[in-house]
């Protein structure tokens, strides 16, 4: 294995370290070359800075790219800094989760025939972010800014399982990719939700439907495969629209 | 049976989008090209036409590739940009120069010109609509004017004039090569050149501009066959074609008299439904055809456009850097309980409906010690409310017509302040539709109808399902009936500051 010295911008020598990763040490590097050259540098003179390859820094800075930690000048393909470093440590803003999602959400909506929701985790409960009533025109509330217990509604079981420290009880949300609940909040109506992921792959909402036990769950309690991949599919465009690339 | 769909082309100011949508109206693809925008000069405007016929064949050709089986898409429909000008050569299919489009101002010293003249009078009265720039007529006479031998080639019936949905169906049926040169009539009620009560070209008022008529289309209806589109891949009728807002209170189902939708994009635009009865305008509101069903009577509409809504938020995020993107606005504005006493009046290039002052220019009042930028950010989205309110006060003491609701549409409806603000400004419930895609969705509506998709206006109104609704609060409507005078003191002051 070749281990290469990389030299930082402002000219520390960072040896590396064996047992840690050689391409985030790299990716590090040259984050901070483009930090350091206020966005005057091109492929080949970050290539050059940090001791790489030019092909193997082209493929690091793509990544960097497609996660928001850099961004390119189409005209002069010279890369600088991204939104996506400055928005690290802060939350995606609510407001602008549910203008990016309210095409997918309506959609869902319309072509499931239930109720839609968004919502964010908030401690032991869930915030509805965006609510899109169930397309039969009959008199709804919008229920955007409410609560609801995270522990007994789909949203906030994907939520909590997906939350450092997940209870146990949810480990299958993890594995199966989606939650369901089956009257825990009221008797005879339920709800079925996916997780949203931002770009970098957390995941930041849950997007839901609900409505009667009957017609979203069959007889077994399994929910109806057209309806879950509606969820999970929408969920996924959600996730796409911000820019997380899935795996 | 298998579903049938309907094709829908919205050509729009920045982009050319393709869309098919199925018998419930539900969008099933889309497709979109942006095309470049010509800046030659400080207040021109101008557009390839070429380029959107391009953008309008490979868009519809790949959405046409993006459904199971396009031999079940039966109609295309079309929604374009108002108002923009195109000119071409019938044979060679060329456009004498690039169009002139609707934000373009160069027609101002003429349109100044032309209202001084003694029997200017005429053209409110045949046309519905006061002389103004903003009309596609003035740039038809621009051209003749300025493009070197123009006006001598039209004379001899060798140009021919159309607004965005008469060169993409004379291109679209075949071009030089048998292309049908036709106009829908809320298009043709835009030029200033047609009688709004016959809706036909009226002599006097092609006199008055002095257009020759061998240059202009056939006025059809909206909603009806107008040619064969034989340039896709795939050759369908073309069954339907509206001007983008008409288009879009046709999507918004807005069928009975009374009912009125506002689409809230860069600008807003509010269209009332007036039925069959044309109302004359006092109050600064415009008349214009709403649309019409081939075999019936033009219905007509009132319209209120107000110039800066959304870029009203786009100057706090790129001209002050206060916010990070559009939809940030309302995590600002939240930050406080009112606006702190601020208003914002975004005349930036004047007031648009109701108030037609080119001269107004924009203002920040009530400034104290006190606002903070959370208030601005309020001050911004109340100022969209509120010209919704002036809008909305004109075209009821015009049409005499109550808005039991108003229809809702564009990218500021996903801003539940603003929403809660314009429910509680009008005292009336606001409403937004599961498709928001109201402009193509209307194109597609007036397609599939002209061609048995759809057995009537009841059946698309059948498809129109609410996805929110914002109740005002009684309390609050009250409070700001108070507020609202201080806004009228802001827009005179506005107005005022730009007086010469």
């Amino acid at each position: 294995m070749c281990w290469v010295t990389i030299r930082a911008p402002d000219g520390l020598a960072s040896g590396v370290v064996p047992g840690t990763v050689q391409s985030i040490e790299r990716a590090a590097a040259i984050l901070r070359v483009v930090a350091g050259s206020g966005g005057r540098l091109g492929v080949t003179d970050i290539a050059a800075a940090v001791g790489l390859a030019k092909t193997t820094a082209h493929s690091l800075l793509r990544t960097l790219l497609s996660v928001g930690f850099v961004e390119q000048d189409p005209a002069t393909g010279r890369y600088a800094l991204g939104p996506g470093l400055l928005r690290l440590g802060t939350p995606l803003d609510v407001n602008e989760l549910r203008a990016r999602s309210s095409n997918w959400a309506d959609a869902l909506a319309a072509r499931s025939g239930h109720a839609v929701r968004l919502a964010t985790l908030a401690g032991a409960d869930v915030v509805v972010v965006h609510h899109v009533f169930r397309p039969d025109d009959s008199a709804q509330v919008l229920e955007v800014g409410t609560t609801l217990p995270a522990r007994s509604t789909a949203l906030g079981k994907v939520l909590l399982a997906y939350a450092p420290a997940p209870p146990a009880e949810l480990a299958e949300v993890r594995t199966q990719g989606w939650a369901a609940e089956r009257g825990e909040q009221e008797p005879s109506t339920g709800s079925i939700a996916a997780p949203v992921r931002a770009a970098g792959g957390l995941v930041t909402a849950a997007l839901g439907v609900s409505g009667p036990l009957t017609s979203l769950f069959d007889g077994r309690g399994v929910p109806r495969s057209l309806l879950l991949a509606m969820v999970v599919d929408a969920a996924h465009a959600v996730s796409r629209e911000l820019g997380h690339v899935s795996a | 049976m298998p579903d049938r769909y309907v094709l829908a082309v919205d050509q729009g100011t920045t982009s050319t989008r393709s869309l098919v949508f199925d018998r419930g109206g539900r969008m099933v693809a889309v497709r979109q090209r942006e095309h470049h925008q010509y800046f030659p000069r400080p207040g021109w405007v101008e557009h390839d036409p070429m380029e959107i016929w391009a953008n309008t064949q490979r868009t519809a050709a790949q959405v046409l590739g993006d459904v199971p089986d396009a031999g079940d898409v039966v109609a295309l429909g079309i929604a374009n940009q108002r108002e923009t000008t195109v000119v071409w050569d019938r044979v060679t299919g060329r456009p004498v120069t690039r169009a002139l489009v609707w934000q373009d101002t160069r027609t101002a010293d003429l349109v100044t010109e032309l209202a001084a003249r003694p029997d200017a009078g005429l053209v409110a009265e045949r046309s519905g609509m006061a002389i103004a720039g903003y009309f596609s007529g003035p740039r038809l006479r621009w051209i003749l004017d300025h493009v070197p031998r123009a006006r001598e080639r039209a004379e001899r019936g060798e140009l021919l004039f159309g607004t965005m949905e008469t060169w993409l169906i004379w291109n679209l049926t075949g071009g030089p090569d048998g292309g049908v040169h036709v106009t829908d009539v809320t298009n043709a009620s835009r030029t200033l050149l047609m009688d709004v009560r016959s809706c036909r070209w009226d002599p006097d008022l092609l006199a008055f501009f002095d257009i020759p008529a061998e240059m202009l289309p056939e006025i059809r209806p909206s909603v009806g066959i107008l040619g064969r589109a034989t340039a896709l891949n795939r050759a369908l009728p073309i069954a339907g074609a509206l001007g983008d807002q008409q288009a879009a209170l046709f999507g918004q189902a807005c069928f009975a008299p009374g009912e009125a939708k506002c689409t809230y994009g860069t600008g807003s635009f509010l269209l009332q439904n007036t039925g069959t009865e044309l109302v004359r305008t006092r109050s600064g509101s415009i008349s214009t055809v709403a649309y019409q069903l081939a075999g019936e009577a033009p219905r007509y509409a009132l319209e209120g456009s107000v110039a800066v809504a959304g870029a009203l938020v786009q100057w706090l995020r790129d001209g002050l850097g206060l916010i990070g993107s559009a939809a940030e606005v309302e995590t600002l504005a939240r930050t406080v309980a009112d606006n702190g006493g601020c208003y914002v009046v975004p005349a930036f290039s004047g007031l648009l409906a109701p108030h037609w002052r080119g001269e107004a220019r924009g203002l920040v009042a009530g400034l104290t010690s006190y606002v903070t930028k959370g208030h601005l950010a309020r001050a911004v989205l109340e100022a969209t409310g509120w010209q919704t309110r002036d809008v909305v006060q004109a075209m009821a003491a015009d049409s005499g017509l109550s808005l039991p609701a108003l229809r809702v549409d564009g990218g500021m409806t996903t801003n539940n302040l603003l929403m809660q603000f314009v429910a509680d400004a009008l005292d009336t419930p606001v409403v937004r539709p599961m498709v928001g895609e109201t402009v193509s969705l209307g194109a597609a509506y007036a397609a599939g109808l002209a061609v048995g998709v759809w057995s009537d206006v009841e059946a698309l109104r059948r498809n129109w399902h609410r996805s929110a609704q914002w109740t005002p609060t009684p309390e609050r409507a009250q409070a700001l009936t108070a507020e609202y005078r201080c806004w009228e003191r802001a827009v005179e002051l506005s107005i005022a500051w730009g007086a010469p």
